[in-house]
């Protein structure tokens, strides 16, 4: 669409300009604030420059939730993104029976983070939850609280639960948007069905799948409620990840500087793959 | 035929994986704590409305709902008055620096609520809004307004141009065009947008417990403090997780048509 050039467009823009600036940058420069002071309480604090920086860059609490965090993100792309567009392809495409499904995917979407946490710290428990207790019924060892790894795999459990309607529900919705004709085109060449998906139905959803992976990716490097409500992040620290770290030091220790230098990297690092992908998307958006 | 039984059996067992954990809250929520720490049992034997009727009659527990459905309605309200303006100036014309607003605003939506966790605190604190509803809903702002102008522009830039044109040629002013035409031509885009607020707002826990001390406590919170002097009381707290489930489900059997719709348009 072609767009006029119009400066006053920015009094539009205005209140949403006010109200985030106001809830983010103000909050934003009052860590910045911290990150460069050593604070002893409401009054004597101390310049200290980059002394946080270099602390938190140097600590292996933040790399080792930093590599944690990472390798939760990929595990949780690598199934979510394949399962999610398997799911899309399995949904009717209409009738009422598309609107059931629909909502029965969408449902756990809807449930609170930490009730999602809930249901599964109890699913999953092995004497009064129906999936540990399964587990642990066909003879493998599997106890959240005691064994890193079961906590661990039970978190991308939780998540995979939670999120990959997230992906089926966007490519569902770009699998919606093909148009018909392809597929009669399709028909008459006898492609296979997986010819089909990998030359029409794949490119399509391209758009949609860099839009799923960025919000996955982005809310996973998030994560914070679900294994806090599940093990508090343990046991030892096999499911502290990012928020979790920053959090305990934050309102946990109140270690201000250490903890405001922490969340400026961490932003930083969110800030440079948003940038990627946001780039990405543009240049999607630019081919069609 | 065949493809279609086995997409029939691969969506039976995705929803199967979907629903078993969430009836298993709702089979604990009728049992009573007893039941639940004696054995497995897959059905409640001695059924029981003992939790939901604790959660109705004691305020600590209803209020949580109240004050839940306040916040949640208050940032619907303010994201949606802000957003659509703001969402028509990117989709209509050129300014500047309107790319980097955009991202800069996007960002926000990426950036990890921890982050802001304790200037937040202090932010509302010092100005007197900490406890409130409504500095939940300003908090919450920050991630939902960024998101509803990005469907929103989506959704606006489907609406031909031409459409203002004419409304301008007829002499409506921008306000009256607004309203009168425009907001109702992008009906479900609004539902969607409304639909994403609610979702964000509802599910979120880490900044509604820190704002929050007594006045304002939102369900979810509530919910992390059922650790008792016996331990958990696993009944009570399956009931209350039941009852956050429905709003969601109310709402999203409202928006049903416009879901998929919405998902394809506004390049959620």
């Amino acid at each position: 669409m072609n767009k006029t050039s119009n400066n006053r467009a920015w009094f539009l823009v205005l209140p949403v300009f006010i109200l985030v600036a106001f809830s983010a940058i103000i909050p934003i420069m009052t860590v910045v604030n911290y990150s460069v002071q050593d604070i002893f309480d409401q009054n004597t604090a101390y310049f200290v420059g980059a002394e946080w920086y270099r602390e938190m860059l140097r600590s292996p609490r933040l790399l080792d939730s930093l590599i944690r965090q990472f390798g939760f993100s990929f595990s949780i792309l690598a199934i979510e993104v394949p399962l999610g567009i398997a799911i899309a392809l399995m949904m009717p495409s209409k009738g009422r029976m598309a609107a059931v499904w629909l909502i029965i995917v969408a449902i756990p979407l809807l449930i609170p983070w930490n009730v999602v946490g809930t249901i599964w710290q109890v699913f999953s428990r092995e004497d009064i939850g129906l999936f540990g207790w399964a587990v642990n019924a066909v003879g493998i060892e599997y106890n959240y609280a005691s064994s890193p790894f079961a906590a661990w795999f039970t978190v991308v459990l939780m998540d995979v639960w939670h999120w990959t309607s997230l992906i089926a529900l966007l490519c569902y919705s770009g699998l919606r948007a093909i148009p018909e004709a392809f597929y009669q085109a399709a028909r008459i060449d006898r492609a296979s069905s997986w010819a089909v998906f990998r030359h029409i139905q794949l490119p399509r959803l391209k758009s949609v799948l860099v839009i799923g992976v960025l919000l996955r990716f982005m809310d996973s490097f998030m994560i914070y409620t679900e294994p806090f409500v599940l093990t508090g992040g343990g046991p030892g620290n096999s499911t502290t990840f990012l928020s979790q770290e920053l959090t305990k030091m934050a309102v946990g220790q109140f270690d201000l500087g250490p903890a405001a230098a922490f969340s400026l990297i961490y932003y930083l690092i969110v800030l440079l793959v948003c940038y990627v992908f946001f780039t990405a998307i543009s240049q999607l958006d630019k081919v069609k | 035929m065949k493809s279609n039984t086995n997409k029939t059996i691969g969506m039976v067992c995705f929803t199967t994986f979907l629903m078993l954990p969430i009836y298993w809250l709702v089979n604990m929520s009728f049992k009573t704590n007893e039941e639940i720490l004696g054995a497995l049992t897959l059905w409640p034997h001695n059924f029981t409305f003992d939790n939901y009727i604790q959660i109705f009659t004691d305020p600590t527990w209803y209020m949580g709902y109240v004050n839940s459905v306040i916040y949640v309605l208050m940032n619907m309200v303010i994201t949606l008055s802000l957003a659509l303006p703001a969402a028509y100036a990117f989709s209509r014309y050129k300014f500047i620096g309107d790319k980097h607003l955009f991202f800069w605003l996007l960002t926000n939506r990426m950036a990890p609520p921890a982050v802001f966790l304790l200037p937040f605190f202090q932010l509302y604190s010092s100005v007197g809004l900490f406890d409130t509803h409504i500095a939940v809903a300003l908090a919450h702002c920050l991630f939902t307004v960024p998101l509803a102008v990005w469907i929103l522009e989506g959704f606006m830039s489907g609406v031909p141009k031409e459409v203002d044109e004419i409304a301008y040629i007829d002499g409506y002013s921008l306000p009256r065009f607004f309203i009168k035409i425009f907001i109702p031509m992008i009906r479900s885009g609004i539902g969607v947008t409304a639909f994403f607020c609610f979702m964000f707002s509802w599910v979120e826990l880490l900044l509604a417990r820190t704002l929050t001390a007594v006045e304002a406590k939102p369900i979810a919170a509530i919910m992390t403090r059922t650790v008792g002097a016996t331990g958990i009381d696993w009944g009570l707290l399956a009931a209350a997780g039941v009852l956050t489930i429905i709003p969601g489900v109310v709402v999203v059997w409202f928006v049903r048509n416009h879901v998929a719709k919405g998902f394809a348009l506004g390049r959620v």
